[in-house]
This record gives structure tokens, C-alpha cells and sequence, in this order.
């Protein structure tokens, strides 16, 4: 299998391409830090991939997603499968007096995504195959007020990827929104946890998973699609009170 | 946030952070600001107090491979990389850890710290004996490589050492050449102790040899046992395998584990064993890690956690002084759910290691008030016959106790001293133990 990790250093992408090493894939990883991007290159061979190749960038340049894509596209031939995974939680406080910050989150969360999409889709498109899936939050369901800079962005993508999966559909192109609930990586370091949270090698085996059963819309695990539900069936005139 | 080790006893409210790279460590070691004790922590499952200190540096992140080398059979990763990940990697190459604990989620770099053994100690000494070298950063800030020939000092005071010395960050081990991962056990039942010590010498030759012992047994019956041998298959499978069973989702009462369960418990285990007296070919996960079937087994003891007591006395005064502290044990009717026998072969030269030529006997007691007086009349015949306990699973040993027990200490604390001046690097147990 020929992957595409976009974020590759994150915690969950890290897992997520420690499960794919261990099937012997090859790998293209895509991630700002060079060094740690080398670091988990040697891992990852050393858990069995066939192959690993990085491009290191930052993916807020979205001009460049074109090239990246192409490097990508050059080292693996093919490309079975796309899973884009980085994303930044934001000082909402901040984002709120500074649009300068909340467009620059925006664009992090959700344009970069869209645009890498965009050059992903053109390249399954002519293949006729392949899986695009995209690490969205369960943040995307409803806009807290606590977080809905992040949530906004995250949401655009979902709404995006239900659009484009029809698409893509007449071109066997397959799309997977993953939405995770809480996961103790170091987004979220700062942060007591409690039980709903999870490590992300858990959420790592059910993206793993879902993307093999080609689910479309995933929550992991399972049991926010259940908080998410009564979550958004609050109805407005209490929800625009809840400070959570 | 509330740490504790897998003996949920003492508790402790400590700073944790899980920085995610060696550089991170670095810049927070080289942080004066932080304030307080300083110590590294792998995977929380030494049983008391050695990984809690106000700041808690986790090396959960520490968890990738650097290398694997199979013609000289060596693999290089993070310290935060546990048992069960290294053999997944190492088994489809024909090889396995030569050392492993009870259980396969401890972290490399807790079992350098602990300088842990096997079942197999007799044979093959203890996890740092196959340590080729790592680096180990200092409070300094400044990165040390460490081996049996490069900073010897150092070496030797970082297996063992409880995290005292600095922080493990990369570490290069020997790997085993293995003709399978099945293991051939042979099971063989022993009517008491004297029984039991006689076929654990007898047997010196298995690689793996390790008794459970029914600490409640009185009179004649005395230290009834089983005592299980091992090897591994020559033809057998070469694949990992991890059984993820059940797990034990909060604290159970504690009453459970009461006098009678634990009875109940020892009796039907005895009796299990025995049916099983012969060979049988069994997998590596359910041999090395039985208890790792049953997650957070230890929310068994309740909320107030539990205390393991690990010792070990010289080959001179094994047979008396086990049979003294079973007695005692035994009498006390606040016997364990498991102990374990097991002959370790000599020493090394690391200087707070555990393992010395002689039995160990591992023992566990529900955490009360009760068993403390009984731990304290342990720990005088331990003393008395020239033993020691393991700091691993330490939780209450006193200053005394430790240093004359622990003859190498002084020596310890020089070395320490020259790689970790400001003595930044402190835990609850070793400012218990005096060694900060
Ligand atoms: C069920 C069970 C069975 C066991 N069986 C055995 C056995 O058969 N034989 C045996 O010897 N032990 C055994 N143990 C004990 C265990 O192997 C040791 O306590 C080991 O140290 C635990 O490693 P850890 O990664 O959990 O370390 P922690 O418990 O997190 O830490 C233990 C010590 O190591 C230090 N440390 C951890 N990581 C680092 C690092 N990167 N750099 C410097 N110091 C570090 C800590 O400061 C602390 O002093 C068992 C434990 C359990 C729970
Ligand atoms: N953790 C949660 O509770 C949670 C919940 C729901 C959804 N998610 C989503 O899950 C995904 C993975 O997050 P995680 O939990 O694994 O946290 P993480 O480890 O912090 O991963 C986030 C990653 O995004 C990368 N990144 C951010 N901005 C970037 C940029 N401009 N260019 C390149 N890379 C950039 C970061 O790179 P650096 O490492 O270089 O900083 C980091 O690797 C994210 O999309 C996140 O929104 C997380």
C-alpha cells in the first residue's frame, strides 16, 4: 500500500503510520519539523515499512501543497491512500480580538485542507482509485463557545469532504471524515483527563480500521457519534447559554 | 495531576510533562526555574515511589527506533519504548529480549533504571548485562554516552540507579538469537519450601526457572509450591502475539482481597498447577506475562493500593531465612495472591542493583495499617540475614534499612553527585532512603 501522511508527526499520525509500517507500506510523510520528521522515517523502517520518503513544509503555504503533492506522487507512483492529519487548537480568547490570528487558525484547520484536497483529488481522480481521509473533530458538530474558531474550520471541512465525496464518487475515489473526541496527545498537553479521553494509539487503530471498512463519516471512538448527538439536539435557547 | 506507581501507594501531586523530543528534554532539564525534585518516569510500573517527585518527566514520547541491526543482533530506540513494542519488531527477525519482566509494559528505560531481572537470571544476569551503551542526559544539560567501557562510573550507576543520575534517552541492547518465541514449560509441583529449593537446584540448567508459592500454607505444607521451567521450542512459531484480555475498569473493595479469597486463590492454583504437571507447549505472552491478561489488575487491592515486597537473601542463609519469613508470613494470615521463588545467579558490578547470588521471594500485602508492623519484623530478618529489597518495588523501606543493606550507597552517592551536582534529580523514595 502507497500512503500519504500529511502531519505526519502528529500523535495520531504517528500512530496511525506505525500500524501502516507494521503492513510493510511505503510512505511519503509531509510535516514542518525536519528533524523529527527524520526521526520518524527511521522508525517507521525499522517497524517494517517498505519504504519512507519525507518532504518537510509548512502547511499553512498553501501555494506550495502542488509541489509537495507532486514530490509525493514521484516517490510513491501511486497514491492508495491520502490521510491529512495536522491542525492546531487555537486561543479562541485570542482569535476573537485578533482576526489576523483567526484567519491565520482558519487557514491551518481548514483552507490548507481544502486546497491539499484539491491536488490529492486531481491525482485519484485519473487513477480511478483511492482513499482521501481527513482528521476533522468532533469540535466541527457544534460551535461552543469556547472553541468555535477551531470548530468553524473543522466543520468547513467536514461539510467540504460531503461534497466532494459524491464527486468522487463516479471515480471510485473513496472520502473518510474522522472525527476524534478527546485524545491525550500534546495539542493537548496542558489539559487535565479524565475518562472520555483517549491515547492515541487507540484512535489510531480505528482509523486503521475504518478507512479498511471504507466508512464515510467516523467518530472515534464510537461513542461520540452518541455525545455529538445530544450535543447538537440542545436546543439553541439553552445551548446559547452553556459556557462548556 | 495525581501520580502513583502500580502499587497505587503513596500517592503524590506532581507536575508531569511529556516533552516530545530529547531537545525538549533538554531545554526543561536546563531550566532552573523548575523547582523541586526532578525525575524521570517510563511506564509507572515499579510498584511505590521511585518515579514521583514534583516534576515528573515522563518519556512517553521517547518511544521511537533508531535502528535495528541484524547482524550483530543489536536495536537502538527510545527509552520510552516498552517491552511488548521491541518484541514486535525483534520476533520476525528471529530474536527476543534476553531479559523480561512479569510484565511487558515496562520501558526500556525503566528496566535500566531498575537493572530488572528475568526468570532466567540464573543463566543470563539482569537486563543491563546486555545494555550495550545509551545516552543519558544530565542536569548540566550536557548529553553523556554511557557503556561497560565509555563513562564507566556513570554506567554503572545508571543500572539501578532509579533515575537518580539523569535522564536515559537512546539506548543500544543486545538482542537474542531464538529458534521460536513458543515455549516449552514443564511444571512440576513441590510439597514445601525445602522441596521446592531442592528442585529449583536440580534444575539449574533450564534457562527459565520460576516457583509460585503459596504463602499461607502452614506446618508440613510450608512454602507448597510450583515450580515452573522453561525453554524456548525449536520448532515452534516466530510470530508476536499480545492477548489483550479483560480489564478492571476501577478499584474493587478492597474486602476482596481478603483473607479468604486470597486463600481460595492459592488453593485452586496449587491444585490447577498440579493437574498440569508436564510438559506443554505454551506462547511466550501467556508464559513471560501472565497477570498482563488481566489490565490494571492492581484496582483488585482497592483504593488504597497495595505493597509488593520483593527481597532476596545470599545462597548461605536462603533455606532458614525463607523458611522464617514464610513462617512469619504465613502466620500472619495476610499472605499474598502470588509469590514467587526464584534462584538468582551473582551479582554485577552496577551499584544499586538487586540482584544478588541467592532466592528472592516476591510477596504482596493489601495496603493497611496492619501489615506495616509485619513488614517492619520482614525487613529484620531480611536484615539479619545479610538481604535486600528491591527498590523497584519499594515503598516504605527506611534510611537504615537501605543503607546497610545497600553496601555499595556511598559509592553511588559520589557518582552521583559529580553528574547531578545540585542533586536536581530526587524522588520520594530516594529522599526517604537518605541518598538525597
Ligand atoms: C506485573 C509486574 C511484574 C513485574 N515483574 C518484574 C520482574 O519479573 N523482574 C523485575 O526486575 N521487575 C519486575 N517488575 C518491576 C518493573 O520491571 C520495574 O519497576 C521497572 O523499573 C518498571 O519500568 P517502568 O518503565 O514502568 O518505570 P517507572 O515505574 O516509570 O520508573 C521506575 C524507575 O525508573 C526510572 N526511570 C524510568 N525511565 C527512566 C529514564 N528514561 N531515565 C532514567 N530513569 C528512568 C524512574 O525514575 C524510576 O526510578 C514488575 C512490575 C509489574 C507491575
Ligand atoms: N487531540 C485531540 O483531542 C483532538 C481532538 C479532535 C481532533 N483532533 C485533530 O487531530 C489531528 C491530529 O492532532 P493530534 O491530536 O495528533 O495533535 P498534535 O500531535 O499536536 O498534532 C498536530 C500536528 O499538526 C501540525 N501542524 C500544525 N500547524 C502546522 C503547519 N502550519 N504546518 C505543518 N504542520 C502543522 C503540528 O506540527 P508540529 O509538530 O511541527 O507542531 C502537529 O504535528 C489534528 O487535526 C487535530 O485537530 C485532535
Amino acid at each position: 500500500m502507497n500512503i500519504l501522511l500529511i502531519g505526519a508527526t502528529s500523535a495520531i499520525a504517528k500512530a496511525v503510520s506505525r500500524l501502516y509500517a507494521e503492513r510493510n507500506a511505503r510512505l511519503f510523510l509531509i510535516a514542518r519539523n525536519e528533524a523529527r520528521l527524520k526521526v520518524l522515517a527511521d522508525d517507521l523502517t525499522v517497524r517494517g515499512a517498505q519504504s519512507v520518503d519525507f518532504h518537510v513544509m509548512d502547511l499553512a503555504d498553501t501555494e506550495n501543497h502542488a509541489n509537495a503533492v507532486s514530490n509525493a506522487k514521484s516517490a510513491l507512483e501511486n497514491i492508495d491512500l491520502a490521510l491529512i492529519c495536522h491542525g492546531s487548537l487555537p486561543d479562541q480568547e485570542t482569535c476573537e480580538s485578533d482576526f489576523e490570528q483567526a484567519a491565520q487558525e482558519i487557514k491551518v484547520n481548514g483552507l490548507s485542507v481544502i486546497s491539499l484536497c484539491t491536488e490529492i483529488s486531481k491525482l485519484l481522480k485519473e487513477k480511478k482509485s483511492g482513499t482521501i481521509a481527513v482528521i476533522t473533530s468532533v469540535a466541527g458538530d457544534r460551535g461552543r463557545q469556547s472553541n468555535f474558531i477551531y470548530g468553524a474550520s473543522k466543520s468547513m471541512v467536514s461539510t467540504y469532504l460531503q461534497g466532494l465525496r459524491g464527486k468522487l464518487l463516479p471515480h471510485d475515489v473513496h472520502i473518510l471524515d474522522i472525527r476524534p473526541g478527546l485524545v491525550d496527545s500534546p495539542m493537548t498537553a496542558g489539559l487535565e483527563k479524565g475518562v472520555l479521553w483517549s491515547s492515541p494509539e487507540s484512535i489510531a487503530t480505528k482509523i486503521v480500521n475504518s478507512i479498511d471498512k471504507k466508512k464515510h463519516t467516523v467518530y472515534v471512538p464510537g461513542y461520540w457519534r452518541i455525545i455529538m448527538a445530544t450535543v447538537r439536539s440542545i436546543p439553541e435557547v439553552l445551548f446559547k447559554r452553556m459556557k462548556f | 495531576m495525581q501520580l502513583h506507581g502500580w502499587g497505587r501507594f503513596p500517592r503524590k501531586d506532581a507536575n508531569l510533562l511529556e516533552p516530545s523530543s530529547p531537545e525538549s528534554f533538554l531545554e526543561i532539564v536546563s531550566e532552573k526555574e523548575i523547582a523541586g525534585s526532578l525525575i524521570a518516569r517510563g511506564a509507572g510500573r515499579s510498584y511505590g515511589d521511585s518515579a514521583l517527585a514534583d516534576t515528573v518527566l515522563s518519556s512517553r514520547f521517547l518511544d521511537s527506533f533508531l535502528e535495528i541491526n541484524s547482524t550483530n543482533d543489536t536495536i537502538r530506540c527510545g527509552a520510552g519504548v516498552s517491552m511488548d513494542t521491541l518484541l514486535k519488531v525483534v520476533i520476525p527477525y528471529g530474536l527476543f529480549l534476553p531479559v523480561l519482566p512479569g510484565t511487558k509494559y515496562v520501558s526500556v528505560g525503566g528496566a535500566i533504571a531498575a537493572d530488572i531481572h528475568g526468570k532466567n537470571h540464573h543463566q543470563d544476569g539482569s537486563f543491563c548485562d546486555h545494555v550495550e551503551r545509551f545516552s543519558l542526559l544530565l542536569s548540566s544539560g550536557k548529553t553523556i554516552e554511557c557503556s561497560p567501557t565509555e563513562n564507566k562510573d556513570a554506567f554503572c550507576a545508571t543500572c539501578g540507579g532509579m533515575g537518580l543520575t539523569g535522564v536515559i534517552l537512546e539506548v543500544t541492547l543486545k538482542l537474542e538469537k531464538v529458534p521460536s518465541v513458543t515455549i516449552q514449560r514443564k511444571s512440576i509441583p513441590a510439597a514445601n519450601l525445602e522441596e521446592c529449593m531442592d528442585l529449583i537446584e536440580e534444575n539449574e540448567e533450564s534457562k527459565h526457572s520460576v516457583a509460585w508459592v503459596d504463602c499461607l500454607a502452614k506446618g508440613e505444607e510450608l512454602g507448597r509450591s510450583v515450580l515452573h521451567l522453561a525453554e524456548h521450542s525449536q520448532i515452534g512459531t516466530k510470530e508476536y502475539r499480545s492477548r489483550k484480555g479483560p480489564s478492571i475498569p476501577f478499584s474493587t473493595p478492597s474486602f476482596l482481597i481478603n483473607k479468604f479469597t486470597t486463600q481460595l486463590f492459592n488453593n485452586s492454583l496449587y491444585k490447577l498447577r498440579k493437574q498440569t504437571a508436564k510438559r506443554r507447549s505454551v506462547n511466550y505472552d501467556a508464559y513471560f506475562f501472565p497477570l498482563d491478561n488481566i489490565r490494571n489488575w492492581n484496582r483488585l487491592y482497592g483504593g488504597k493500593g497495595f505493597i509488593q515486597y520483593q527481597l532476596v537473601l545470599p545462597l548461605e542463609t536462603a533455606r532458614s531465612g525463607l523458611r522464617e519469613i514464610i513462617d512469619r508470613v504465613s502466620e500472619s494470615g495476610k499472605g499474598s495472591f502470588i509469590s514467587v521463588l526464584k534462584k538468582f545467579g551473582n551479582k554485577n558490578e552496577n551499584l544499586l542493583s538487586f540482584p544478588i547470588a541467592g532466592y528472592t521471594l516476591t510477596l504482596d500485602f493489601k495496603n493497611e495499617k496492619k501489615v506495616f508492623p509485619l513488614l517492619k519484623q520482614l525487613d529484620e530478618i531480611v536484615l539479619a540475614n545479610k538481604g535486600r529489597l528491591y527498590l523497584a518495588k519499594d515503598s516504605r523501606m527506611s534510611e537504615d534499612v537501605f543503607k546497610s543493606s545497600y553496601l555499595s550507597w556511598e559509592k553511588f552517592l559520589e557518582i552521583k553527585t559529580e553528574l547531578d551536582p545540585e542533586c536536581r534529580f530526587a524522588s520520594l523514595q530516594s529522599t526517604r532512603l537518605g541518598l538525597t
